[in-house]
């Protein structure tokens, strides 16, 4: 299977680019003279062969059975598995409880008076109309349920990432093998994670809270364990030498050298969390996702928006208020004194609401936006849809997209014999990684094999490339556009950085509007949601090359597009690789999720293990989306990676 | 190391603390949400097609109305229903198209569900073309010459073959098997929910193009658009019962309502009314039509309709 790129290879030296490449090349190629004709004599073919296939679904679903049998008898569920469920359950509740008792009215207060004392002036404001519109909007009970949902997860996330991250901070052991497996966990989508804890906990709120911890603790712990291991040295040694014990000095010295990290970290955390919380609807946690996931499966655009504002109007402001919190740290001139005032002045708001019956909000004041906006959708679907004369229609659009771009690419890759496509893997993954890398990628194709879904792998493989095709070329033509021009970058900025704070599920709304249900609107939401970080990416590569480089280049006489070309993007080549990454990464997120609006293949069978309760179809496409993440990453990993953006 | 052990020994204690040092059954636990105020409290699942809907409308209104409680509806697909159910996160299904598997497991083994007695309403599934083709082309309404006419049913996502839709993932439906059993040169191709299967017929059905899907009596969408069903081999008692070698039509079925076991003893009048609660297709129609054609919302169609059928509903009432 995996044989070909067994052939020994050795890390190549660092030196000129093209002659390791050459090596490497020959390498393979050598490697694959001998191989490839002895696996395809032994298993011929296109798809993969059905030998080397294992099929895994009988022993899962028999697992999926023992457990739902004995989930009520033994010690194990009874002991552990159900004591965590109930801490799960009786946190939440608690949580929920208390913001209901508060009431709209002290809630918005509490959370602005926080947003003011953190942040200023203006983000108290916006917090208090993010909270307002919610109830404006009739979203209240959901907006409270997935707030309760949230801080409970979020608590535990830090809490669970913190401990990891000091533990990879202070031992060189610890960190050497939980860096490859927060790595990973980093690139993995967010779908693949449901599964495990639906097979323990079942559908329902502990699932959701733990599958919502897995996913937002790893940038935690990484964040803590750069932070701790970024202190300065010199500061180290001074405090060393004042006879601190280990302790000591880690409470007073490391830890609070690292706060910025620890800040970025909780921000980075609560932003996954939230991403998470939404999609995790699919398996019970109710809230403000469960409304968007049910409107979705009626095609109820106007129902979905209602939900979908809550949960944008919640992300923004969560990351505005801690990113502020992280930007405004060590400013003095907070006294405990002004915490007091804003305290008592927040229950003082929180009892009046209560005496003066403002615990609900009151149903006279609801914006039914739902209605308005489908008639909208109506009328689009009635004119825009299909049939205009020279341009044609949206559905026309997503149908020749299907029809020219996606069938084609679909089928040529099916078409391929696997072989092939293992050594395509290997060539790429080689010609920018290291034979690790390689390796890894070709590991990962290969168990897709092995689980038996080549073919819808393949699939969902052939969105993935198509979007990011997409997804490159529009994003390097705004990145350049940005770069070269100062006004076209402020104008940008606002609207990359609400896009980059929106969850993955947002993006399906619009898309069903517009291109109705299949694999073209799962490609079109994919490409929204990966555009602002490549677009960004690229600004900022192409910004950073040395002014000198230019001026050198300027006074050769080399026109402006003779600059970008021969001198700005072979420079910012680094950059451009991690943009490429970053958006592949990105786009198969959103890609599996596309399963819910008919983007079928792999996402379509989570969906499916879900619905039908067959968790043996579900976990082993997960499985498979698993290593076709971990196959994707690794054929773009640049040498040198920066921290991802947490959405 | 201490430094590690002391806020997780601490972490282990607190959990101890909070939950006891017992056993923890977490299949009796309710969702976190649920009686949230101290109201009597009944929650219904109700599936994602507008019959069932119309079901949970109507038992909603009188329950809320009538008998004073409070209703928590959740939408949950079906078979992980009946996992909600046995673990008392849903106290009743309404309108249950025939899971033998789960009601082995949890009615017969487990006891965890208490079947409610029949709903009223006769439930058959099949295989429906248009009736516009019906009339074009007689003989298609046998399965035995369905393969001459894959070439007029091919889509973009069916390829080569011809297209069988089905809609929602979370439907009872043998469709693949049978495809496969009866070896028909057709494929199966879900449109991902039902809203979306049915924006599809309606989409053909304007343009007068053939087409074959999954599809299901009562459906108020036979009102709007007339289909023919395709014969396909006549059921049955246990054709079906492998579900990989299923090659027989669907069954008639008597759509069945279930509660949790514990509401069905303790749920008082909730409970008592529940398992009354018995009407016509027609009725059930009526609803159906006022929520997916006129677009009322499902509390105003229920109140319409209950104002009207006192005679029906007043027998419900422990």
């Amino acid at each position: 299977m995996a044989t070909i790129t067994a052939a020994p290879a050795e890390p190549a030296p660092p030196g000129v680019l093209t002659r390791p490449a050459v090596r490497k090349l020959l390498t393979l190629a050598v490697a694959a003279a001998v191989l490839v004709p002895l696996a395809v004599t032994q298993w011929g073919g296109t798809t993969w062969p059905s030998v080397l296939t294992v099929d895994v679904s009988g022993p899962l679903g028999k697992a999926s059975d023992w457990i739902i049998d004995n989930r009520d008898s033994h010690p194990l569920f009874l002991y552990f598995f159900g004591h965590v469920s109930n801490v799960v359950v009786i946190a939440v509740r608690a949580v929920y409880l208390a913001l209901l008792a508060v009431g709209w009215a002290g809630v918005t207060a509490i959370g602005a008076l926080i947003a003011w004392r953190v942040a200023g002036v203006r983000l108290a404001l916006g917090t208090a109309v993010a909270f307002l519109a919610c109830s404006l909007l009739g979203m209240w009970v959901p907006t409270m349920q997935t707030l309760a949902l949230m801080v409970v997860a979020v608590l535990a996330s830090v809490v669970v990432g913190a401990l990891l991250g000091l533990a990879a901070g202070l031992s060189d052991r610890m960190d050497r093998v939980l860096r490859p497996v927060l790595d990973t966990m980093q690139v993995l989508p967010a779908f693949a994670y449901l599964l495990p804890v639906v097979l323990v906990f079942g559908i329902g709120v502990p699932a959701a809270v733990l599958a919502t911890v897995v996913y937002a603790a790893p940038p935690m712990a990484r964040l803590t364990s750069l932070g701790l291991r970024g202190a300065d040295r010199e500061v180290l040694e001074a405090v060393e030498s004042l006879g601190t014990t280990a302790r000591q000095r880690l409470l007073t010295a490391r830890v609070p050298l690292a706060r910025k990290e620890l800040l970025l970290g909780v921000n980075q955390t609560i932003m996954m969390a939230l991403s998470m919380a939404v999609i995790a609807s699919v398996i019970g946690a109710g809230g403000l996702g469960d409304r968007v996931y049910q409107a979705l499966a009626s095609v109820d655009v106007g129902a979905a928006l209602a939900a979908g504002i809550p949960i944008v109007l919640l992300a923004v402001v969560l990351d505005r208020v801690t990113g502020a919190a992280g930007e405004r740290l060590g400013e003095s001139g907070k006294s405990p004194l002004t915490w007091l005032y804003a305290l008592a002045a927040a229950a003082a708001v929180a009892v009046a609401g209560r005496f003066a019956g403002l615990l609900e909000w009151p149903d006279g004041w609801q914006l039914n936006i739902a209605q308005p906006v489908n008639r909208a959708v109506d009328w689009m679907t009635a004119h825009l849809y299909s049939g205009i004369p020279v341009v044609g229609g949206t559905a026309d659009w997503a149908a020749h997209f299907t029809n020219w771009v996606l069938n084609p690419l679909r089928d040529g890759l099916q078409w391929l014999p696997w072989w092939s496509v293992l050594l395509a893997v290997a060539a790429l993954a080689w010609l920018i990684g290291t034979w690790r890398t390689a390796l890894t990628a070709v590991l990962a194709m290969a168990a897709i094999g092995v689980l038996g879904v080549w073919k819808p792998s393949l699939d969902t493989l052939s969105q993935v490339l198509a979007a990011v095709a997409v997804t490159l070329v529009i994003g390097f033509a705004t990145g350049v556009a940005a770069a070269r021009s100062d006004r076209v970058e402020r104008a940008l900025r606002p609207v990359l950085d609400v896009f980059q704070t929106m969850p993955q599920f947002v993006y399906l709304i619009p898309v069903v509007a517009l291109f109705g249900v299949g694999r073209a609107p799962a490609v079109a939401a994919a490409v929204v949601y990966a555009l602002p970080a490549v677009v960004r990416i690229t600004t900022q590569g192409l910004r950073q090359v040395d002014p000198a480089a230019m001026e050198s280049a300027r006074s050769l006489g080399a026109t402006s597009g003779q600059q970008l070309r021969q001198v700005q993007l072979p420079l910012a080549r680094p950059a451009l690789l991690l943009a490429v990454n970053q958006g592949v990464v990105l786009v198969l997120a959103v890609v599996i999720i596309g399963g819910l609006v008919g983007g079928g293949a792999l996402g379509y069978q989570v969906v499916f293990g879900l619905a039908q309760g067959d968790l043996a179809t579900g976990l082993v496409a997960g499985a498979a989306i698993v290593c076709l993440g971990l196959m994707l990453d690794r054929v773009t990993q640049p040498t040198d990676r920066r921290p991802r953006k947490g959405a | 190391m201490r430094l590690r052990t002391t806020p997780a020994l601490a972490g282990v204690a607190a959990l101890t603390l909070l939950t006891g040092c017992g056993a923890a059954d977490m299949t009796k636990q309710a969702s976190p949400f649920a009686n949230a105020q101290g109201a009597k409290t009944v929650t219904l699942s109700v599936q994602s097609w507008v019959g069932a809907q119309a079901n949970v409308a109507v038992a909603r209104y009188l329950l809320e109305h009538e008998l004073g409680y409070r209703v928590d509806t959740v939408q949950v697909d079906e078979v992980p229903a009946w996992d909600a159910l046995s673990q008392g996160r849903v106290d009743a299904i309404l309108e249950d198209w025939g899971h033998p598997e789960q009601e082995r497991r949890y009615v017969q083994d487990k006891k965890t569900i208490a079947a409610g007695g029949d709903l009223g309403v006769t439930g058959h599934i099949g295989w429906f073309v248009p009736t516009y083709f019906a009339k074009q082309h007689p003989d298609v309404t046998d399965w035995k010459h369905l393969d001459k006419y894959a070439d007029l049913l091919r889509t973009a996502e069916s390829g080569d073959k011809g297209q069988l839709m089905d809609g929602s993932p979370s439907y009872v439906t043998n469709d693949k098997a049978l495809v496969e059993n009866l070896d028909l040169d057709y494929k199966v191709v879900f449109a991902g929910s039902e809203a979306a299967q049915i924006t599809q017929i309606e989409q053909f059905a304007k343009e007068k193009k053939p087409f074959l899907t999954y599809w299901y009596t009562p459906q108020w969408l036979f009102e709007k658009v007339p289909m023919t069903e395709v014969k396909l081999p006549p059921y049955k008692e246990g054709c079906d019962a492998d579900p990989a070698k299923v090659d027989c039509a669907y069954p008639v079925t008597p759509l069945q309502k279930y509660l949790n076991a514990d509401f069905a003893k303790n749920g008082g009048d909730a409970a008592e009314f529940l398992k009354n609660f018995k009407w016509t297709t027609e009725d059930q129609n009526q609803v159906s039509l006022m929520i997916a054609e006129q677009k009322m919302r499902p509390e105003e169609a229920a109140k319409k309709w209950v104002d009207s059928h006192g005679s029906v509903w007043e027998k419900w009432l422990p």
